[in-house]
């Protein structure tokens, strides 16, 4: 049994006293995607800027890849680098997350940060905007994007490094339908299913295709955890979590165009570990209603 | 109050916020300067480390030199620089030259009269001598402050921020104030576009017109929110760039090679400095 890629024990974090996660415990495997689900407010941005080391725990303990994670590990240079090299965020908002001054120099701020070597760069740059999709935008200034495009250059400038561990804040909130299908799908198939994802958020129509394992938090604690059918079945834990409105079900496979529901086809979930990590973004392959 | 007032009033922007929005056009258009510092032009070819080093001695020179001819060569050769760089003029007339003149244009022109000297005009009905000396060192004062502020903005337009950032960095200057140049820029990026949300924001929703006095009041009053919200914003940014690896040292996709050019321009930087200095001890100009 591999050590898990994070755990947390009594994990405790303020913002100038106010209390953000209290007493938190977490196990999240290697391999498996994790979905933190819970309200605005439960603490799930918090756990997963605790997660990469952006903030440290005022009690608790947070272990990634079982041993300690905490400043003074993060202080020494190559810890600090060997982690940031396993562990890629995505920040919520892109407009935070691309600060530099064309697609090409965002792709290559953490390579550069990691001492990669020039040509070593050049060449994962190219490759990377390819397969993402993204080549024809190479020369443009990222905040002068669209919203889906922005989030492709965010999540293209962390995939670039091929982490182990990605973290997501709420990927899909302000994206279109469209666009939205195309980062799920980019997420599934990404490092053939063998990677382990960490993602915020309180959208359920993308739970079921997305997630091995659902967290569900409330007032910076873990309140629930399971298969995502166990939790999405719980009618009354969500509705008690603020996740679901009384009135509204789930799955409606009435409309035809509108259907928002994504469909885990490919099976990716099953693939090998070490099977080849390659991402691949394909442009949009229109549902068929017989998928279903 | 009826529909059409209204809508007047949201297309109407107030001083303040030309003054924000133009200040931050600006900042879009110098951090967008990368289609100028991409141009295929002479400065863009010379070393980042040789143009800072280059505006650094020009600056020294127009700051030091006693000879209106000198200064002015120097904004001449600027402006051939500018030329011969595409950088166009308009820019820096808009942008540079424009500002200078007026601000020190104001503070020269007392000068003409209050220096003493040599009268050569007097101006009708109030009677005021214009001096010799004052048109001198009023052309100084106007001189030096073009011709300086022509060099840093042609160095800073030509160059991407990160080779400028991290030329600094390798001649010499601690990383600590590097890193504050940094976030400095991004702050203030930040902090202006939180002011002009905010007006935005109130103009979609308020009613009446606000008068100038009042706009500064809200203003001032907002300043507590705007400070802190776009401290937030820099905070962000600053993680996110420690995410990706960030630990205060300036890395760009760039080596820094000396070429046969920028000695020569070494070359010609050393010769101009010492003829503008022989040129002072010969007391011409
Ligand atoms: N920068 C901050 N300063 C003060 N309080 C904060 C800050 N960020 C978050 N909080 C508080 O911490 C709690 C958890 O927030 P967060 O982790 O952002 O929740 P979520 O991402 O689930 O919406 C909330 O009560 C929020 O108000
Ligand atoms: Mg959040």
């Amino acid at each position: 049994m591999t050590v898990p890629a994070f755990e947390l024990r009594d994990v405790e974090y303020r913002y100038q006293g106010v209390i953000a996660l209290a007493g938190l415990s977490l196990v999240i495997p290697q391999g498996k995607r994790v979905v933190l689900l819970g309200a605005n407010g439960s603490g799930k941005s918090t756990l997963l800027r605790l997660l990469d080391a952006l903030y440290f725990p005022a009690a608790g303990q947070v272990l990634a890849f079982g041993e300690a994670l905490d400043a003074r590990r993060m202080a020494n240079e190559d810890a600090c680098f060997a982690f940031r090299r396993r562990v890629g965020f995505v920040f919520q908002n892109p407009d935070m997350q691309l600060f530099n001054a064309s697609v090409f120099d965002e792709l290559a701020f953490g390579p550069l940060q990691l001492h990669w070597p020039a040509e070593r760069i050049r060449q994962q740059v190219e490759t990377t905007l390819e397969s993402m999709g993204l080549a024809h935008l190479r020369n443009r200034a990222p905040h002068r994007l669209s919203g889906g495009e922005k989030k492709r250059v965010a999540l293209a400038s962390v995939l670039i490094l091929d982490p182990e561990v990605l973290l997501l804040d709420e990927p899909t909130a302000s994206l279109d339908p469209e666009s939205e299908s195309q980062l799920i799908d980019t997420l599934i198939d990404w490092g053939g299913g063998a990677k382990t994802i960490v993602m915020a958020t309180h959208d359920l129509d993308i739970v079921e295709d997305v997630a091995d394992i659902c967290v569900v938090m409330q007032q910076g604690r873990v309140i629930a955890q399971g298969t995502p059918g166990e939790i999405l079945g719980d009618e009354e834990l969500l509705g008690r979590t603020g996740l679901i409105h009384a009135h509204r079900h789930r799955h409606s496979h009435s409309g035809g165009a509108a259907h928002r529901h994504h469909h885990l086809h490919h099976g990716t979930r099953s693939t090998m570990p070490g099977a080849t990590s390659k991402l691949v973004w394909r442009p949009l392959p229109r549902r068929k209603p017989e998928d279903a | 109050m009826s529909e059409q007032s209204f809508l007047d009033h949201s297309h109407q922007r107030g001083f303040l916020e030309c003054q924000i929005g133009s200040l931050l056009a600006a900042l879009e258009h110098a951090s967008r300067a990368e289609r100028l510092a991409q141009a295929p032009g002479l400065l863009q070819r010379f070393d980042p480390r040789v143009r800072l080093i280059a505006m650094l001695v020009l600056i020294g020179l127009v700051v030091s030199t006693h000879s209106l001819t000198t200064l002015y060569g120097l904004l001449a050769a600027a402006a051939l620089m500018a030329f011969v760089s595409r950088v166009p003029l308009t820019i820096l007339a808009r942008g540079i030259w424009l500002n200078v003149l007026l601000f020190t244009g104001a503070l020269a022109l007392p000068a003409i009269f209050l220096v003493p000297g040599d009268s050569v005009f007097h101006v009708p009905l109030l009677g005021w001598a214009m001096t010799m000396q004052g048109l001198e060192s009023a052309a100084f004062l106007v001189g030096r402050a073009l011709t300086a502020a022509t060099f840093a903005g042609l160095t800073i337009l030509a160059t991407p921020w990160p080779h400028l950032l991290k030329a600094l960095r390798t001649l010499g200057v601690p990383a600590v104030m590097v890193v504050i140049l940094c976030m400095t820029y991004r702050y203030i990026f930040l902090l202006l576009q939180s002011a002009l949300d905010m007006f935005e924001a109130r103009r979609s929703r308020q009613v009446g017109r606000l008068t100038g006095a009042e706009k500064r009041h809200m203003l001032v009053a907002n300043a507590g929110v705007l400070l802190s919200k776009s401290l937030h914003l820099a905070d962000e940014v600053y993680l996110a760039m420690q995410s990706r690896g960030y630990r205060g040292e300036q890395h760009a996709l760039l080596e820094f090679r000396m070429a046969p050019l920028d000695w020569t321009a070494l070359a010609v930087l050393l010769a101009i400095t010492s003829v503008a200095f022989r040129f002072q001890a010969w007391g011409l100009g």
